[in-house]
């Protein structure tokens, strides 16, 4: 063991020498591109101008939910009449998070990804996904015009995706536990105290935009003008009202299955939520939740499908940005996620006729006041200048307030 | 050819990781820039956060090796010299079954086990520890059981009897002969598995995510800082904290002797 040890201790001394010797010769790195009035420009990619055959394979990553095979529920099935229609055999990896896809399409193995406002920014700029030819999808035509092109799905007036969805990040409470029904985000933040250790919040670094947008409602002499826009200073005070919010957390929840479960056994009774976890809990019937727009506007999701700059099968990949924003189909996916589809022709296809009504799909206002998640970069995603801090800013941030 | 190996793939991919940690990233991109600074070590010594967190988990393991070692002695001590063969066979089985199932349905399992509604709160009347950073201990604690027993019982088993009844026979009581004669016997056995237990814990960030309640542990920020940051450079700077914890460990464990005649 002794000899072992002298082995052991000389192999660390080889490593050592090697890392300094490495560090020390490298060279090299990318430029910092950020500045500018517009937009920088991110790395350039090549879009397609017309489309060829399908190549017989499509690999995707998708939040669960949005490329549905029957193997859940046989009557939820979009997958196989795409395959039946095209001949391309779709494949599907799940990301559990929006940093879990960007770390799947950084690989380079698949075709395209469902991806969310925190995604879309990273994998532009990362040369992950590339511009998309709208002419090519004709039903992007029909889509809300409210997603076309905005911050967070296109650079400088050219999309990068087609947008697939979007809903809000609701306050969900258990009104049993939780009376007067709550009707601001002050029940989880400064009032968080009067359901101490039964407060739950999201597990991501984007959850610092909802204490932001608290903080522009109820301080406006920070300045917040948007939540994912934020100065030092501005993220310094939403850091103090989560780590004031973290002392009365019970537990933080990233997927969602842990929130269902959280809520039904009594561990959270209130925080934030998205729609379709409320739909879950109250269809288990074990307990009773309850959700509200709280007074203050919410932050939300709104996800587009991309492609990647090295698809090896960029056509299928087109049909299915085609197929799966079809009236028809998008109104499946939406009804199944509990979310808004982002085809306007979908609301005529629910099997619930009032679905739209409930998600506000087409409802240009509503949709307005809700805050989509953005990747926060240096360069303030409101155009307002070069101050703002970054997502790994907020990653530091966040692992503050975890402590 | 062995130690080629052990150079070339382990330690080689030891180093590559030690030259990240002088690296770092581009904020924009996410690209990792290969320039050499020493901001990432800055980082870990000047944030409290770091060391509050290392200092955490390294409690914990601590706190799981001792329970875990504890629990193990009397039982490998009672699987080997006191068990007849037949009871001994079936403990082993009974040690070594819970490997078969996945560490993440073990975790579960306690997920529902400490949960403020649970079975426990259920027995004891609403005394659960709940989520957190005992539930943390307790379930770290179980999972790596059985590699302290294992080792340990081989070392119990290897301690032979007659000096046991050499022991008696001078008039030893059997405290005094398990003091004095059989630990310090089994105490490489002991330390063999507490290296287990000890870095085990320091790499786990799954069971603390899944009962741990609020608590994070130094390997769920080396996580935050690759997969969620994107952030390897520092990621990697993180994760020598838990390699200079085990190497001190192990010339700790070296210094009593441990190691010696393993």
């Amino acid at each position: 063991m002794r000899k072992l040890l002298r082995i052991a201790t000389s192999g660390a001394a080889v490593v050592l020498a090697t890392a300094m010797l490495l560090s020390g010769c490298s060279s090299g790195g990318t430029p910092n591109a950020t500045s500018g009035s517009t937009r920088a420009q991110p790395p350039k990619a090549s879009m397609p101008s017309s489309l060829g055959a399908g190549e017989g394979q499509l690999n995707l990553v998708a939040w669960a939910g949005y490329a549905e095979d029957g193997s859940n529920d046989k009557s939820v099935d979009w997958v196989h009449p795409f395959e039946a229609q095209t001949g391309c055999q779709v494949h599907t990896t799940y990301g559990s998070t929006s940093d879990d896809m960007v770390q799947l399409m950084r690989t380079g193995q698949y075709d395209g990804v469902s991806a969310s406002g925190d995604a879309t920014l990273r994998l532009i700029y990362g040369g992950d996904v590339a511009p998309v030819n709208t002419k090519l999808v004709p039903n992007y035509t029909t889509i809300s015009s409210f997603l076309k092109n905005g911050s967070w799905n296109s650079v400088n007036g050219q999309a990068y995706g087609i947008p697939h969805g979007w809903g809000a990040n609701l306050l969900m409470y258990t009104p049993s536990a939780v009376s007067p029904a709550p009707t601001s985000w002050s029940a989880v933040f400064t009032d968080s105290g009067a359901y101490k250790g039964k407060v739950t919040a999201y597990d991501s670094p984007i959850y610092i935009a909802d204490a932001a947008l608290y903080l522009k409602a109820t301080q406006p002499a920070l300045g917040i003008t948007d939540p994912y826009s934020l100065t030092a200073k501005q993220l310094a005070a939403a850091v103090t009202l989560l780590k004031a919010q973290s002392a009365n957390v019970g537990e933080y929840w990233s997927d969602f299955t842990k929130e269902v479960q959280a809520f039904e056994s009594g561990t959270s009774v209130v925080g934030t939520t998205w729609q379709v976890i409320a739909n879950l809990i109250n269809s288990d019937a074990k307990v009773k939740v309850e959700t509200v727009v709280p007074k203050e506007g919410v932050t939300g999701w709104s996800d587009t499908w991309m492609v990647s700059t090295k698809a090896k099968h960029p056509n299928c990949m087109y049909e299915w940005m085609n197929y799966i924003t079809s009236a028809k189909v998008n109104a499946q996916v939406a009804e199944w996620f509990g979310e808004a589809p982002a085809q306007t022709l979908a609301c005529a296809e629910t099997t619930d006729p009032t679905f739209c009504t409930t998600y506000h799909a087409t409802d240009a206002a509503y949709a307005a006041k809700i805050y989509y998640w953005t990747t926060p970069t240096t360069q303030c995603v409101d155009g307002k200048g070069d101050n703002c801090t970054s997502y790994s800013d907020w990653v530091n941030a966040w692992q503050q307030i975890r402590g | 050819m062995p130690l080629l190996w052990l150079v070339v793939m382990y330690l080689g991919s030891i180093a590559v990781m030690l030259v990240s940690a002088f690296w770092t990233v581009n904020d924009f991109t996410g690209e990792v820039e290969q320039t050499f600074t020493l901001d990432n070590i800055a980082r870990l010594f000047t944030d409290p956060l770091f060391a509050t967190v290392a200092l955490r988990t390294i409690l914990v393991a601590f706190g799981v090796t001792v329970i875990d070692a504890v629990i193990a002695i009397p039982m490998a001590l009672f699987m080997s010299k006191v068990a007849s063969p037949r009871a001994r066979l079936a403990l082993l089985v009974a040690v070594t079954t819970p490997l078969w199932a996945s560490y993440l349905v073990k975790a579960y399992a306690w997920r529902i086990l400490v949960a403020p509604n649970g079975p426990i709160s259920f027995v004891t009347g609403g005394h659960t520890p709940g989520y957190g950073l005992t539930a943390t201990v307790i379930t770290l604690a179980y999972l790596w059981l059985p590699y302290m027993i294992i080792p340990v019982y081989a070392g119990f088993d290897r301690v032979s009897n007659s000096l046991v009844e050499a022991s008696f026979d001078l008039g030893g009581s059997a405290w005094r002969t398990v003091r004095s004669v059989v630990l310090p016997l089994v105490f490489p056995a002991i330390a063999a598995g507490s290296i287990f237990t000890f870095s085990l814990t320091l790499g786990d960030y799954i069971a603390v995510g899944i009962v741990g309640g609020k608590t994070q542990l130094l390997a769920n920020l080396i996580y935050g800082q690759l997969v969620t940051a994107n952030n390897q450079p520092f990621a990697a700077t993180l994760s020598l904290i838990p390699l200079a914890a085990i190497v001190l460990y192990l010339f700790a464990i070296r210094r009593t002797g441990a190691l010696e005649n393993v």
